[in-house]
């Protein structure tokens, strides 16, 4: 589902942010991208999304070949994926119910199917009683769960967190694991990438340890 | 964004039936929303859009008043090219009956409307009441006018070109002394009005150049305020004409404000000049009325202001809107 082959990321400046990665997500699953700040936990990510392209090396995601992708079809690529991040990147003139049906009305759905898909997503991250709410006057948990509504109420294959509990304590952040896990179940290949090495430890999914833009192998600790 | 039920949406889904029409029907819907929607954002901010409507409403009410105000003048003075005759002067020795004779010949021509004799008795009566020199006409021995034909061209032959080629014809004949044509202010005010006309169209298009530039930097404006809603419509996979059409529409919408706006201000203005121009052209005992703006030229009107809007909106989505990118 997401394959990196041999990536390089060199910033315009000189900075590398990845050095010849390589790494394996299979449909279906979940795994943890950690390391410190400036690892390039943030640049995988922009990497599969198109944010950023490559400066060398090949990304597949679900069929795609980032690499071959020209600009004008980026926008399909992304509709496969459920972008999560930790600064939400709600619209703020716009109710929750609006917010989190963009990436259906984007897609031309009718009215009613968007209605119903919507309440259903917020249905899941417990926030159904909120639609009609303005994103500012939710705390920063519930703010995270419009992002997650918004992020899978497309349905798509690939989801993509960076950061998603950086804000939150670690009640709400084990909260939002554990959606993220709802979704796993159901058949959704779910990447988070999250420096609290002590929540994700916590739960027994595959971690891609990032260190200086190169991965580290697992059984390695990281020096204290 | 509404989101009101549509009931034939709603029976497509239920039956599953009709995949690529209500793709097709979806995508004018969504065309419709976003042009009822980008309406409701201006009128949200009813004092920059009643600002930025007006300078497009004058910049376009400038140049539609001056045309329709030429054409007025044209209008007015295609009344006087009908009336352009030929003063045919004939010989002293020519009697009344003769010219009489020769008026009746000139009417069977065909391009000669109409003939007029004027005998040299009326002549000199006319001349005395209208100089003034009554008693030294009186010391002369005999009429020293002759008899005058007035001719009065066909429509057909009533232009300038038609008319000389008459007045050297007739000029032929031996009793013809003098034929003589006076166009020349015709063809003066012929040459003004062609230069009236084109000056309006340069400014017309100077201004029509404004408003383009005014409409491009109230949407750049927009679309720098709206950066949030571009970045997370861009990273959830709105495509780039799914982003650009609330602001097409948002240009498309100011054009035609304004356009309603400079219509309203022909009006106006021509409502204040009706009475004055009334006066004057009583004072010609002319009936003509000043005409305004008919439904062709008001439809006109609205799609060059549509145009300029949708024009400049393009512009200015086509220069900003790929700079905003998700960081």
């Amino acid at each position: 589902m997401i394959v990196f082959d041999n990536v390089s990321k060199r910033y315009p400046g000189g900075h590398d942010a990845l050095k010849s990665l390589s790494l394996r997500l299979e449909r279906g699953q979940m795994a943890f991208l950690t390391g410190r700040s400036g690892a390039g936990k943030s640049t995988l990510l922009k990497l599969i999304a198109l944010i950023e392209r490559v400066s060398n090396g090949q990304i597949l995601i679900d069929g795609f070949n980032l690499s071959r992708l020209p600009r004008r079809r980026i926008p399909f690529l992304r509709r496969r994926l459920g972008l999560i991040f930790q600064d939400h990147h709600l619209l703020t003139d716009r109710t929750v119910f609006d917010n989190v049906a963009l990436p259906l009305v984007i897609t031309g759905l009718g009215h009613r199917e968007v209605g119903r898909r919507v309440r259903a997503a917020l249905d899941k991250v417990g926030l159904l009683g909120k639609e009609r709410a303005l994103p500012l006057t939710l705390s920063g948990g519930e703010q995270q769960r419009v992002g997650i509504a918004r992020a899978v109420v497309h349905k798509p294959p690939v989801l993509l967190a960076d950061e998603p509990t950086g804000n939150l304590d670690p009640e709400l952040s084990r909260e939002i694991m554990g959606l993220f896990e709802q979704f796993n179940q159901v058949g959704v290949t779910v990447l988070v990438a999250s420096h609290d090495r002590d929540l994700i430890s916590s739960l027994s999914y595959p971690m891609f340890t990032l260190r200086e833009g190169r991965l580290v192998p697992d059984e390695v600790p990281l020096p204290a | 964004m509404n989101h009101g039920r549509n009931p034939s949406a709603r029976r497509a889904t239920r039956t599953g039936l009709l995949q690529v029409p209500e793709r097709v029907r979806g995508f004018f819907l969504h065309n419709a929303q976003v042009l009822i929607a980008s309406l409701g954002r201006l009128y949200r901010n009813p004092v920059s859009t009643i600002m930025t409507a007006s300078v497009i409403g004058i910049a376009l009410a400038l140049p539609a008043g001056l045309l329709v105000m030429l054409d007025n003048l044209q209008r007015l003075s295609t009344g006087w090219d009908g009336s352009a005759t030929i003063s045919v002067f004939l010989q002293q020795t020519v009697g009344d009956s003769a010219a009489n004779q020769l008026a009746k010949e000139f009417r069977t021509w065909p391009e000669i409307r109409n003939v007029r004799t004027i005998p040299r008795d009326e002549a000199l009566a006319e001349f005395r009441a209208l100089s003034g020199l009554g008693d030294a006409l009186d010391a002369l021995e005999e009429n020293p006018l002759p008899a005058v034909l007035v001719v009065q061209p066909e429509d057909s032959h009533a232009d300038a070109g038609a008319a000389q080629a008459l007045a050297d014809k007739l000029r032929l004949r031996s009793q013809v002394d003098i034929a003589q044509l006076d166009l020349q202010w015709v063809k003066r005010f012929a040459a003004l009005m062609e230069t009236g006309k084109r000056s309006v169209l340069i400014v017309g298009a100077l201004l029509g150049l404004a408003v383009l530039l005014i409409v491009g930097n109230t949407i750049r404006l927009d679309i720098q305020n709206r950066k949030a809603e571009i970045v997370v419509t861009k990273l959830i996979g709105g495509t780039d004409a799914f982003i650009r059409r609330p602001f097409l529409y948002t240009g498309l919408w100011y054009g035609v404000l304004g356009a309603v706006q400079a219509w309203l201000l022909v009006e106006l203005s021509f409502w204040l000049l009706a009475a004055p121009v009334e006066q004057l052209a009583g004072l010609y005992e002319s009936s003509f009325l000043l005409r305004t703006l008919d439904v062709g030229e008001i439809a006109n009107l609205l799609i060059m202001g549509a145009t300029l809007g949708l024009a400049g909106s393009w512009l200015a989505v086509g220069r900003h809107l790929s700079t905003i990118e998700p960081r």
